[in-house]
């Protein structure tokens, strides 16, 4: 065995470098390999909210796309009840209001008829009258022959 | 290299390799270390060298360390932390943020120590004795046994102090008294711990010693076929057999140095993890 101060010069030489490794290397590269695996799981724990968003927000779009759907189906059959209401209720007003139409022309007509048969009975009166007053050569008093002229007028 | 091809030559290559360059303490004749005061200056130069080189290194890739996509070399530094963070995080219960920063200086100051060794024996005091005019150089810090026993007893000294503090100086003591064997068998228990707790650094030092001294030395034998033997045409029979007997060791011994520098981490991971548990 060689034993002699060498050896207790290694100690401070393996001491005094084991420090300086400590400082020089070990510690940086810890603190850097640290900072490196916090960002990768940063990363990947943010890629993994992106996907779940993604996903999320793709369901609340099928969702809406959906719902939308039922909505434009719901506003067409409305719309179209609707159209049918409002030609059913066209119908209804272009019927009655030709009835009405129908009736108002009767009533004129009948008006029309009567006042013309009303009419034409004065002037057959009158007619009458002017036969009868040649025929008798004198004139006839419509005044003095008014009895008799209102029952010929009703015959009529 | 010596020439000679007489068994003298040949041991004296060895020797010559495996003497430290000793200053203060030493003897004249031997150069080795005479007294305690003597010391290794090859052995401190290259540990404290390398220790330097490590630092500069992690210095100047501190300098700019890239947060996003690191470059080929942290890359390579970052697989080394995180390999070393790993058998701390296997090994070693609880928390302690001493642990991982020494294992991890263990690993590589040991793992270049060790590479020292595949450099080419000759090739280092060669250029010291050349150049310099240094005539001894053992270029390998592991395979003297000041390195490894100052990282072991650096070691044993954590143990001790965190065994006391997790403990306390009661039951740390009472672990001497009543393990492994129960209260019954107090003065065995005594010796068999204290055993158990010395074997811890001197096994630690000593393996790595062995392994390295003894891969040295067979570089040093390697070495010597061709120097030694070869002269005239059988050169042409043993230099390729050097080279491909060299080849063969250095690839080996790669293994062997990695391993050692880990076994050394990995033992010294579960030492101090036995120290904070509370169970034996």
């Amino acid at each position: 065995m060689n034993i002699n101060v060498t050896l207790i010069a290694q100690i401070i030489a393996f001491v005094t470098l084991l420090w300086f490794v400590n400082r020089v290397l070990w510690n940086p590269m810890n603190d850097l390999l640290a900072a490196r695996q916090k960002r990768i799981a940063d990363g990947l724990a943010a890629a993994d909210k992106g996907k779940h968003e993604l996903e999320m927000s793709e369901k609340r779009a099928k969702e809406h796309l959906i719902e939308a759907k039922s909505q434009a189906a719901e506003i067409m059959a409305q719309a179209e009840k609707r159209g049918n209401e409002i030609v059913e209720e066209a119908k209804e007003k272009a019927r009655t209001e030709g009835d009405r139409l129908i009736t108002g022309a009767k009533a004129e007509i009948d008006q029309e008829v009567n006042r013309a048969k009303e009419q034409l009975r004065g002037q057959v009166a009158s007619v009458a009258a002017a036969g009868a007053g040649r025929i008798l050569g004198r004139e006839v008093d419509e005044k003095a022959h008014d009895d008799l002229m209102k029952d010929l007028v009703s015959q009529i | 290299m010596s020439g000679s091809s007489d068994g003298g030559g040949t041991v004296a290559y060895i020797q010559h390799h495996l003497t430290n360059l000793c200053v203060g303490d030493c003897d004249p004749v031997t150069h080795k270390a005479a007294g305690f005061w003597a010391l290794h200056l090859d052995t401190v130069f290259f540990s404290v060298a390398l220790g330097v080189l490590m630092i500069a290194v992690s210095w100047r890739m501190g300098q700019n360390l890239a947060t996003g996509t690191p470059n080929g070399f942290q890359n390579f530094v970052e697989m080394i932390i995180d390999f070393v963070s790993g058998q701390v995080k296997d090994t070693f219960p609880g928390h302690n943020p001493i642990i991982a920063p020494l294992a991890l200086t263990i690993f590589v100051w040991v793992w270049l120590m060790n590479f020292m060794d595949l450099i080419p024996v000759d090739l280092l005091p060669a250029i010291a004795s050349g150049v310099l005019g240094i005539e001894y150089l053992k270029v390998v810090p592991t395979t003297d046994l000041n390195t490894t026993l100052a990282m072991s007893l650096t070691v044993f000294a954590l143990i001790l102090y965190y065994n006391i503090k997790i403990k306390g100086v009661g039951g740390y003591l009472k672990m001497f008294l009543f393990h492994p064997f129960g209260k019954f068998f107090v003065p065995v228990n005594i010796v068999m711990s204290v055993i158990e707790e010395l074997a811890k650094p001197l096994s630690l030092a000593l393996r790595l010693f062995g392994n390295l001294f003894a891969g040295e030395l067979v570089f040093l034998l390697i070495a010597l076929i061709g120097g030694t033997m070869a002269v005239g045409l059988g050169a042409l029979i043993w230099f390729p057999l050097q080279v491909v007997l060299d080849l063969g060791w250095l690839i080996f011994h790669l293994l062997v140095i990695t391993l050692q520098a880990f076994i050394f981490m990995v033992l010294t991971i579960v030492y101090l993890g036995m120290a904070h548990t509370e169970e034996h």
